[in-house]
């Protein structure tokens, strides 16, 4: 009895040792990224802005776009070969219908414009972020980052990195299809 | 004017050594200019502070990455508007989670960070005690015959040494 005891208490550091090695390694094995990081926006709506029209300079928008109905905005700009990459699924995503606002993010509006002409503009509305005053406001870190928003005008969800099929069926259909 | 080598070459070692202690430790090199001493000595603590979210590992004042840089600007600015140390933090960590901030504030996610440790030695100690507890004290007196036995021994050895 006493010695079954004793085999418990010595135990007791094996078994410390095993929970925190399964704590660490949950996420190396589920592939989590560390540098893609949670929106600190989230649950609240987009901040107040005025941005230029991408193709228009005295075209101008602010914060009331994004109420009305649930959709994307995505952040990207020409110097991002990742927003390259994502551009073709973001030009499909746009003819399944979904509603999608571009931010280009710290760019040459020429180079953008040039780039929307060539591989096709999946955005109902374009805005021009120059100085990176909206993407600041937004905790943006890095191009391309995708946010959902509903209709409401909150965030509810940003995905860093490239937009793509699968990250699309796997997180984001399943947020977006519950967004109102 | 004269001249002689020994001061040319104490002028020499002087401005030499003056250039090894003026340089800069940061890594990116920004002209800022501040109102007073105060101000200054805010951005630098600030800079030092938060943690540029592109680069993972390094402050906004170590980063060279175009984030730091943009996230440094606007750190002078909030400062040279006369915002505190506070508010700036506020500010960055409002748009990019607690994940900016080199010091965490305490939550009841990271509390563990500040009663792990002490946690940790409580038990300790705790298991310490139980085992000094535990062990039974030996009794040091002899009986009789092992008295005897002891006088014996040391006879023989008082003995032997002469």
């Amino acid at each position: 009895m006493l010695n079954k005891r004793r085999v418990l208490t010595l135990l007791v550091p094996f078994i410390i040792f095993i929970i925190g090695a399964v704590l660490l390694a949950t996420p190396l094995l589920k592939g989590s990224d560390p540098s893609k990081l949670d929106s600190a926006l989230v649950g609240q709506t987009v901040p107040a802005f005025t941005l230029q029209d991408i193709y228009d300079e005295n075209k101008q928008y602010d914060a009331s776009i994004f109420k009305g109905q649930k959709m994307l905005l995505n952040v990207w700009a020409t110097w991002c070969p990742t927003c390259y990459a994502e551009h073709t699924y973001l030009n499909k995503l746009a003819k399944q219908g979904l509603y999608i606002v571009g931010m280009n993010y710290k760019d040459n509006r020429k180079k953008a414009i040039r780039w929307l002409n060539d591989l096709n503009d999946p955005y109902q509305i374009s805005l021009f972020d120059q100085n990176g005053m909206l993407g600041m406001d937004l905790g943006v870190y890095g191009a391309p980052e995708t946010f959902l928003i509903d209709s409401k005008g909150i965030i509810q969800y940003r995905h860093v990195g490239d937009l793509n099929e699968k990250v699309w069926n796997d997180k984001l259909l399943a947020i977006y299809e519950g967004m109102e | 004017m004269t001249f002689n080598k020994n001061s040319m070459l104490m002028a020499l070692m002087l401005s030499f050594s003056l250039m090894l202690f003026s340089h800069n430790s940061q890594a990116a090199i920004d002209t800022f200019e501040f109102d007073n001493a105060q101000q200054e000595k805010t951005f630098h603590e600030l800079t030092k502070l938060l943690r540029c979210p592109k680069c993972q590992n390094n402050n906004i004042a170590d980063s060279n990455a175009e984030l730091a840089k943009d996230l440094r600007n606007k750190t002078y600015e909030l400062v040279t508007q006369g915002q505190t140390k506070e508010q700036v933090i506020d500010y960055m960590v409002a748009r990019f989670g607690n994940f900016v901030r080199y010091d965490p504030p305490v939550t009841p996610i990271t509390i563990f960070l500040w009663l792990g440790p002490a946690l940790f030695i409580i038990f300790g100690l705790l298991v310490l005690f139980r085992q000094i507890k535990k062990q039974p004290t030996k009794a040091t007196v002899l009986d009789t015959e092992e008295q005897e036995k002891l006088q014996k021994l040391l006879k023989q050895h008082v003995k032997d040494t002469k």
